[in-house]
């Protein structure tokens, strides 16, 4: 056969494939490509959506699709049926179970599907389908539901695969101790606020008589009465509300540090000794009321900056993404064996799309791995019966019997997990190094200079005042305006980050995004949507063309094959002779008399010409060749993005791709960004490491396993996520992937936190200069400080938020969540 | 005066029990879930249906 010349790539090149919506799904609303999945007058776009609508039918749960239109989840994604076989072991159920007495039994799953109301009524009527589960409740917020079974009717395992079936698949998980400790923490948080306020209150009452009576003053009994009930009253605020201050500053001292709490600390002895002492010796009523006020804003505070996403979680290792259990085949038979319990030698049966937990050697099957997990690389690799096969790779395809040579811990991904950086607590670094505890630091440190001049000025002209005015001092300074400043900005910034799609794991990541000068992507998936995008160019196929390659290629299970059948769409096949698949070469056939050459270019015979954009392969009908494209899609806002970001800071990009793709993305970064290729998950955080030993403030951006050691390593680490309830790795903040085109303006945001912060830290010391001017001269009364104290808070939470609210509008953030 | 007294304390017990019911909601998991509540009360009840 003679080689023809390669066809030009078209100028627009792209001939973007349309997907034709005619009818879409009863049940999940996908459109619908056949009618062959149809009940009645309802089509359902694949079996799986059909299965779920009979079942939700035959138990008379119809109202399901009344309560919203096509509510369901897709259910293309074939499942194994015995997936959820090691539910079956006592061990791994017992702990999954929150309660149980031999008969009854109780269980939370967590279902990331859950999204609309309809969820929530079908999953509240379980019972109705088997009766045996008693009673199921949902938390929305949480996306929980808490089943109540018989466990002689049903087992756990039942409940699962029923779940899975009705398309809420539950994800499991056995490490969910430490977020049923945070929620128990967060709920006495709750309750302090709660006395706080309450004590607030009623001490504020009971003072005013006092206030409002002038010169006159009240009956003698009565402000006795009022004094001691006060005194009652502030106890609880003194020993139970404060208690959290007294704890971190007790923790900040016993390392030699001088934390915001310390002073906060110092002024609520001095006020509440002072007021014990005044109201003992029968002298003033005290200053209890601002005490408690200032502990009831500080509690308010802290629960605005530690607002909390409750579906989404930001600490997920290796664990999460490896199963529970797999196979293990012993003498008797195969069973069940959670992953803690493997051991080197083990055989382990996997089926298609489960994970390897642990690296091994294939024993028998076809291994047919996908890395993309762990490599960023998409394309299957096939690996020979002896060779050694790396956790964390996904088997695509039949059966596969691998034998372990090494630990689940010890295997060379989850050995990232063992990097230094991943023992390191984030949350406590970053607050050390915040700008609050530095200013607090000179606050203190300026404070007792001038309450060390002001008592020497008192010791020489009048001993008497020297004690009222210095404590007087102490107690108005109370950097407590500085905490609420912090506090409520970043609360702020917190609700309106996450407004626009970008969900941090806690306040102090703000700051630290705010300082970020080097910003490193991650391409696959980041970068890159996770659909490809297919073209052609050159000859142009026909429908009957279509169907001859159609026909060559639809037996085949390569990955380009499977790609290529998706491009052309369903038809029926044309029987072939002298079918042949070569192995990394292509198929040939002769259908209809025609020959048929699917493959690289040598093999289809094509001249083949340095280009910058490769075709994947080759299609050639006789003497017609038509070439084929499959490309990573840019994600919508990343052509704008990166010239934008580019203008401010240094951007580095990481694949572990190969590099076909440069002249793309080299266009697109411009000479000034640094581009790597066939980057192992430990040559990216190798990187990062050198980039801040260069002093630079990193911002890692990825989305995979593949990228954890990295987004770990990295000042902050943002995970992009389609779904941000999905599964992420370990990060610093999540940013929902429609959203990316705000990240420079919400970079921008986090900046200005600190601006926020020092201005009305500054309105604050404004206040406090006035309350120390008059308690040097030793003329603060409780009347004034009563003022003063909520004045100065209620304007600091007002500029606090409101500035940093006309920044973010200012930025066209939207405001509102939406 | 003394009617202050008998004011005084009644108004502390009130605002008590309203700290104690505070309390107690937060103890039953009455903030755990903003909006599901929200949804379940538009339901209808097919308890009726059933019985038919």
């Amino acid at each position: 056969m003679p080689t023809v010349k390669e066809p030009p790539v078209k100028e627009d090149g792209l001939t973007k494939e349309k997907v034709k919506s005619e009818v879409a799904c009863y049940h999940c609303g996908a459109p619908c490509i056949t009618n062959n999945y149809a009940v009645g007058d309802k089509v359902f776009c694949c079996d799986g959506c059909k299965l779920v609508y009979e079942i939700l039918d035959e138990n008379g749960l119809c109202n399901y699709y009344k309560i919203q239109n096509h509510p369901g989840l897709t259910q293309v994604k074939a499942r194994r049926s015995d997936k959820y076989a090691y539910l079956d072991n006592a061990d791994i159920s017992q702990k999954l179970l929150t309660f149980s007495d031999g008969k009854h039994a109780v269980v939370t799953l967590y279902i990331p599907g859950i999204h609309c109301s309809s969820c929530m009524w079908l999953l509240e009527h379980l019972p109705k389908i088997r009766p045996a589960i008693t009673d199921s409740r949902l938390n929305f917020t949480n996306k929980e539901v808490t089943i109540h079974y018989l466990q002689q009717e049903i087992t756990l395992r039942e409940i699962v695969d029923l779940l899975t079936t009705i398309g809420y698949e539950p994800y499991i998980s056995l490490e969910d101790g430490s977020a049923k400790k945070a929620k128990a923490s967060n709920k006495k948080k709750v309750y302090k606020l709660g006395v706080a306020g309450f004590c607030f209150g009623n001490i504020m009452m009971l003072s005013f008589p006092e206030y409002l009576s002038g010169n006159l003053g009240i009956e003698h009994q009565y402000v006795q009465l009022f004094r001691y009930l006060n005194l009652v009253l502030a106890l609880p605020v003194f020993f139970f509300s404060a208690s959290e201050f007294f704890t971190s500053a007790w923790a900040g001292l016993k390392q030699k540090m001088l934390n915001i709490d310390a002073p906060i600390v110092l002024a609520l002895i001095i006020t509440f000794g002072r007021s014990l002492y005044e109201i003992f010796t029968n002298t003033g009523s005290g200053y209890l009321d601002s005490m408690s006020g200032i502990v009831f804003f500080m509690l308010v505070g802290r629960l605005v900056q530690d607002q909390a996403y409750k579906s989404i979680s930001f600490n997920r290792d290796y664990k999460s993404y490896f199963p529970i259990a797999v196979n293990v085949v012993t003498d008797s038979g195969t069973e069940a064996r959670p992953l803690q319990d493997l051991k080197e030698k083990d055989v382990v049966e996997l089926h298609n799309d489960e994970i390897i937990p642990a690296d091994g050697v294939v024993l028998k099957g076809n291994a047919n791995i996908d890395y993309g997990f762990v490599t960023g690389e998409s394309e299957p690799v096939k690996i020979e019966k002896g060779n050694i096969v790396y956790a964390g790779g996904k088997q695509k395809g039949d059966n596969l019997t691998i034998q372990l040579i090494k630990p689940v811990a010890g295997s060379y991904l989850t050995s990232l997990w063992n990097h230094y950086s991943f023992s390191k607590n984030k949350q406590e670094e970053n607050n050390s190094k915040s700008i609050i505890h530095v200013l607090s630091k000179y606050f203190t440190i300026i404070l007792f200079v001038l309450a060390g001049i002001t008592a020497a000025f008192w010791a020489l002209n009048d001993p008497a005042k020297l004690l009222p005015s210095v404590s007087a001092m102490l107690i108005v300074a109370c950097p407590c305006a500085l905490l609420l400043s912090a506090n409520y900005t970043n609360g702020n910034l917190l609700r309106l980050l996450s407004n626009n799609g970008l969900f941090l794991r806690d306040s102090t990541v703000i700051e630290q995004l705010g300082k970020v000068d080097h910003i490193i992507f991650d391409k696959t998936g980041t970068l890159t949507q996770g659909s490809s995008h297919f073209s052609t160019s050159g000859h142009e196929l026909t429908d009957y063309e279509r169907r001859l390659v159609y026909s060559v290629i639809q037996p085949s299970s390569h990955p380009y094959s499977k790609a290529l059948s998706a491009f052309l769409g369903s038809y029926s096949p044309v029987p072939s002779d002298d079918w042949k698949e070569f192995t990394g070469k292509g198929i040939s056939a002769y259908i209809d008399g025609n020959l048929v050459k699917v493959g690289s270019a040598i093999f289809v015979g094509v001249d083949m010409q340095p280009k910058d954009v490769k075709p994947s392969l080759y299609i050639r009908i006789n003497d017609d060749v038509t070439a084929f494209y499959i490309n990573p899609v840019l994600r919508d806002a990343v052509p704008q993005l990166i010239p934008q970001l580019a203008s401010v800071y240094d951007l580095s990009m990481l694949s572990g791709d190969n590099d076909a793709q440069r002249s793309i993305l080299k266009g697109l970064f411009g000479n000034k960004g640094t581009l790597l290729f066939e980057q192992k998950p430990h040559d990216k955080l190798r990187y990062i490491e050198k980039l801040q030993q260069g002093r630079h403030q990193t911002l890692m951006i990825g989305d995979g396993l593949n990228d954890a050691g990295a987004l770990q390593q990295s000042n902050v680490g943002i995970t992009l996520a389609d779904d941000i309830n999905n599964f992420s790795p370990s990060c610093d903040a999540i940013l929902d992937a429609s959203k990316m085109g705000k990240l420079p303006s919400l970079l921008r945001l986090s900046r200005w936190g600190k601006y926020i912060i020092g201005f009305s830290f500054l309105v604050s010391i404004v206040y406090n200069i006035i309350g120390l001017a008059i308690s040097m001269q030793g003329n603060m009364s409780p009347m004034k400080a009563a003022i003063l104290m909520p004045v100065s808070t209620l304007s600091i939470v007002l500029i606090s938020t409101g500035v940093s609210s006309i920044v973010a509008a200012g930025m066209k953030l939207s405001l509102k969540s939406q | 005066m003394s009617a202050l007294y008998i004011l005084i304390f009644a108004s502390i017990i009130v605002a008590a029990f309203f700290l104690f019911a505070f309390v107690w909601s937060v103890k039953s998991d009455q903030f755990e879930d903003k909006s599901g509540a929200a949804m379940r009360i538009l339901y209808d009840d097919e308890v009726n249906q059933n019985l038919n």
